[in-house]
């Protein structure tokens, strides 16, 4: 049966995005595009709190195609999250653009649409439909600034390696199909034997999912387009885009591969550790906070996949309350960058100087959000870190979760200078900072949920839980 | 239902921080007051928790029991035992003199009080929870507020403040890491998953049934000690430490020195020899060695400081060294005085600091070489100098003495060989401590310091209070002693259990 009613709120959000698209050309070309971000805003915010009631449904639409459980609806929560975030603190970008302003958040709509359809897929075809939609859209909106070189730059990277790595995506899951003659990954699983076709469609699977969470060594496009992106695109690939990838890859990883009776925890494990080293190590010279944050994220990237390793409820429950509070702690980062760009025309790190002088809120948020993707108590990361790596440990692999946290030491080192460059030095100017509103709000907000997540972390580990029991049954 | 008297001693700083927040920056004498009342309220509460705990019956007490995170099995769990109680004491008196001692900061004088009243909280809340993760959570949580401090308000000599701080962090930090890792382990392999628990008393049972594997234990207890040694400055996890000292503002070192290396012993204690005791019986003759090697290697550094505060500051890595070995003596008689010596070394460096902090900040200078015949000028600070130098070297009549006697009357049945070796710091130590006590204060008045002003009434605060436990509690011990007895002899069970377990080079 066709029951509609399990897409509905990928349903509503491409309504919305028509709605605004159709606003747009309805009003006057010299107008603030303003009202129609906070159009954008308000319908995901009414999804958002509509979604709530959506827990328990798990139902699956056209034949297993497309997967509504709880652990889809938790992934899609952080995603729109994540986007109302961003939408708020992308209104000076989009006013200063020339031209397409109200596009570059129907743009981000359809992002939005692609990851909720990777978090929901169950099915390959489903699974590149919506990691199409979501990468095209990205396409663009990295290179969104056509007056700035380093963003069409970045663009013309993205739109490579990204292509090469769906291209290769695409290949795995050919042989998967041709080896299985299914597409639903419960069909698939199935039907599978151990055969060398299977160990290289399901590498080719596994290194897709790898670029798009920015694992080592499919990690270098990360920094190049990070920097180069608008800020907001910026926040929105390191939450969105590297938080879709991981809900399609869980899924994959519970539902499809342990069929194959391959060892893949080894792969995990080699590319988990790789992704905490290089990001972490390579993260330390950096001078672009942009491009630091890009090295952090790959790190981040390494956290959250010890947390595949146990293939448990717990594992998957700390990386659903670990991606859902980076995305909080992005958020804020983000959103002070774009702050500080605004007033001081850069995004390098000693540009940082003085924040805590002239705007301590500022500089406060940028020092909760990282020193809770550091994992320092109280904030929030201290306790994802806890979910995940004691996962770990309980799976039998406690050098990793050493790894892990001596790693993560070592991040403080490069968060640290960015706290010292905000604390020490006297700001370069007295001019007050002028923000927005929907900025103050994103900062205040990610703040608040950072600091509050991790003193009072039971209702969203609860919840994440929930979620993730949803997908073993 | 009574009071929450422990929670109202965690949370009076940050209720003063929170005030000081809410406050504008140029009221900076309602600033300063306000952290001093929190701080009066905090070290008011903490000495009817020391006097009030009964230790005739032992046990902990003051508990306090709130759900957190049920799932994972922590709670919001408070509680004091005879090891704890004077410690509470100790970060009291301590912050309370650090506010003192930083009543003549005139930079930014905000944001440093609430940075400072937040460090003070997270010692607070490490000594009195009961629960492991609630523990671990204000263990890491004192390091960032002491970097921003250290490289905002710190000074520069003969390293750059910030590369002191950074230091300072990395350390203590990555040894953390490994901590966290030890602990996290202990936490998993204790309990069944759907059983397990944080609460330190049940992890403590645990460590006493000998149910977890002997391989298992030395693994953990391992990792542990690369997090709380670092943290304790045992030798060679101590290099952070002197930098530390000399880059950090006068209060941030009183409180380093004075609270942040107890922590890391108390954590030897508390987690480690507690809960894997079997691994700690393993590693303590390695302990015993390295503290040692703190005790004469640092006591031959201050020989030839000419700073004062890298003076200070190596001597405290030479204290910690008699504390470690105290702790590693796994013995009723040496813990008891390893926990008497964290509490007088605390009250007494942090004294030391206090002093050195008056005289860098009216003669900026701290080179023993430049200065001379300050007793002339500043006779109350002399009088501080000199406690804090007695008590040092281990003057009869003063804690120190008690302590540290306590500790070799212990070492030497297990470790004869080693009490032999760090009873010879005793004598380094008197010889660099009246060497610059004697260079500092005492020869001709130097024309040069005669417009030195002697200590005001803030910072008599710091002088009057300290000496007064300093020489207190070593004129009648009995009333520490008999506190921190109840809390190590209820543990001779199991001190008896691991006297024959495994040890590493057989147990020198």
């Amino acid at each position: 049966m066709m029951n509609f009613n399990v897409l509905m709120l990928e349903m509503a959000v491409a309504v919305l995005a028509l709605v605004v698209l159709v606003a747009d050309l309805l009003m006057d070309k010299a107008q603030s595009r303003r009202s129609l971000g906070y159009l954008a805003a308000a319908g995901l915010t009414a999804v958002f709190l509509f979604s709530f009631g959506r827990y328990g449904l798990n139902a699956t639409f056209y034949a297993g195609l497309f997967s509504s459980d709880d652990f889809s609806l938790f992934f899609k929560q952080a995603f729109l999250i994540g986007t109302i975030l961003v939408i708020l603190f992308s209104f000076d970008l989009v006013d200063r653009l020339p031209h397409s302003r109200a596009e570059f958040y129907v743009l981000l709509l359809f992002s939005l649409i692609g990851m909720m359809l990777l978090a929901s897929a169950n099915d390959l075809i489903t699974l590149y439909v919506g990691l199409e939609l979501m990468t095209i859209s990205f396409f663009v909106l990295v290179g969104y600034v056509l007056a700035d070189t380093r963003s069409t730059e970045a663009a013309i990277k993205y739109l490579v390696l990204a292509s090469a790595s769906s291209a290769v995506m695409l290949y795995g899951m050919s042989l998967l199909f041709g080896i299985s003659g299914q597409l639903s990954y419960a069909a698939i699983a199935n039907g599978l034997q151990p055969s060398p076709a299977l160990l290289v469609g399901g590498v080719l699977l596994f290194s897709g999912f790898a670029f798009k969470i920015a694992a080592p060594p499919f990690h270098m496009w990360a920094p190049d387009v990070y920097e180069g992106a608008p800020i907001p695109v910026t926040a929105m690939l390191a939450m969105g885009s590297k938080a879709a990838g991981f809900a399609a890859m869980i899924r994959v990883f519970v539902d499809v591969f342990p069929a194959t009776g391959y060892p893949w925890a080894m792969l995990v494990l080699v590319l988990a550790g790789a992704s905490m080293l290089v990001g972490n190590l390579a993260a330390i010279p950096q001078t672009n906070v942009k491009r630091m944050l890009a090295y952090s994220s790959i790190a981040q990237a390494g956290y959250l996949l010890t947390g595949l390793l146990s293939s448990t409820v717990a594992g998957v429950t700390g990386m659903m309350f670990y991606l859902m509070i980076y995305a909080f702690a992005n958020a804020g980062a983000f959103a002070v960058v774009a702050a500080v760009s605004k007033h001081r025309n850069s995004e390098n790190i000693t540009d940082l100087a003085g924040l805590a002088r002239q705007a301590p809120v500022l500089a406060v948020t940028m020092t909760v959000s990282m020193l809770s993707m550091a994992g320092i108590p109280p904030l929030a990361g201290f306790m994802g870190k806890f979910f995940l790596f004691s996962s770990a440990i309980d799976a039998g692999y406690l050098w990793i979760a050493v790894l892990g946290f001596v790693l993560s030491m070592v991040s403080v080192y490069y968060y640290l200078i960015v706290v010292k460059s905000m604390y020490m030095a006297e700001p370069p100017d007295d001019r007050p900072f002028e923000m927005g509103l929907p900025i103050r709000f994103t900062v205040a907000f990610a703040m608040t949920a950072t600091v509050a997540m991790g003193v009072f972390p039971a209702p969203l580990s609860r919840l994440a839980e929930l979620a993730a029991q949803s997908l073993f049954r | 239902m009574s009071w929450p008297i422990l929670s109202l001693i965690l949370f009076s700083p940050i209720i003063g921080a929170a005030i000081i927040t809410c406050m504008p920056e140029r009221y900076e004498r309602a600033i300063r007051l306000v952290a001093a009342s929190s701080m009066w309220i905090c070290s008011i509460l903490s000495a009817i928790i020391f006097v009030g705990y009964d230790w005739q019956s032992g046990g902990v007490q003051f508990i306090e029991h709130i759900a957190w995170l049920p799932d994972a099995g922590a709670s919001y769990s408070l509680g004091v035992d005879g090891i704890s109680a004077p410690m509470v004491l100790l970060m009291a008196v301590v912050g309370l003199s650090g506010v003192y001692s930083s009543w003549r900061i005139d930079k930014r004088v905000k944001e440093y009080f609430i940075l400072f009243l937040l460090l003070v909280a997270g010692v607070a809340g490490a000594f009195v929870a009961r629960d492991l993760l609630l523990f671990l959570l204000f263990y890491e949580v004192v390091v960032i507020p002491m970097y921003i401090l250290i490289v905002v308000w710190g000074s520069t000599k003969r390293v750059t403040k910030e590369y002191a701080g950074m230091k300072l962090v990395v350390y203590l930090l990555i040894g953390s890491g490994f901590m966290l890792a030890g602990v996290f382990m202990l936490y998993i392999g204790a309990n069944p998953a759907g059983l397990r628990t944080f609460d330190m008393t049940e992890l403590s049972r645990i460590g006493l049934s000998g149910q977890l594997s002997a391989e298992f234990q030395i693994v953990s207890f391992f990792l542990m000690m690369l997090g709380f040694a670092t943290l304790a400055s045992m030798w060679p996890f101590h290099y952070w430490s002197p930098d530390g000292h000399a880059g950090a503002p006068t209060a941030v070192s009183m409180v380093h020195a004075g609270l942040l290396k107890k922590l890391g012993a108390y954590g030897l204690i508390r987690v480690g020899l507690l809960m894997v005791p079997v691994g700690f019986k393993f590693w303590a003759p390695m302990m015993a060695a390295f503290g040692m090697m703190s005790v004469i290697y640092a006591a031959f550094i201050c020989l030839k400081m000419t700073d004062l505060k890298y003076m200070v500051g190596f001597s405290s890595v030479s204290h910690m060294g008699y504390i470690v070995i105290g702790i590693a003596t796994a013995d009723v008689i040496g813990l008891n005085g390893a926990v008497a010596n964290m509490f007088a070394h605390g009250i007494m460096t942090a004294l030391f600091f206090s002093m050195i902090g008056h005289v860098y900040n009216t003669a900026h200078t701290r080179s023993i070489p430049e200065l001379g015949g300050l007793a002339h000028q500043m006779p109350k600070a002399a009088v501080g100098f000199m406690i804090a130098g007695m008590a040092s070297l281990g003057l009869p009549g003063l804690l120190s003495f008690v302590a540290e006697f306590t500790i070799f009357l212990g070492t030497f049945s297990t470790y004869p060989l080693v009490a032999v070796g760090a009873i010879s710091g005793i004598i380094l130590t008197a010889l660099y401590v009246l060497r610059s006590l004697a260079d500092v204060l005492f020869g001709p008045r130097l024309p040069q310091w005669d417009k030195l002003s002697d200590l005001k009434t803030p910072e008599m605060v710091p002088l009057v209070v300290l000496s007064l436990f300093l020489i207190g509690f070593g004129l009648f011990p009995s009333i520490l002693m008999n506190v921190i007895n109840s809390g190590i002899e209820p543990l001779t069970p199991l001190l008896a259990k691991i006297k024959t377990a495994a040890t590493l080079w057989g147990g020198l």
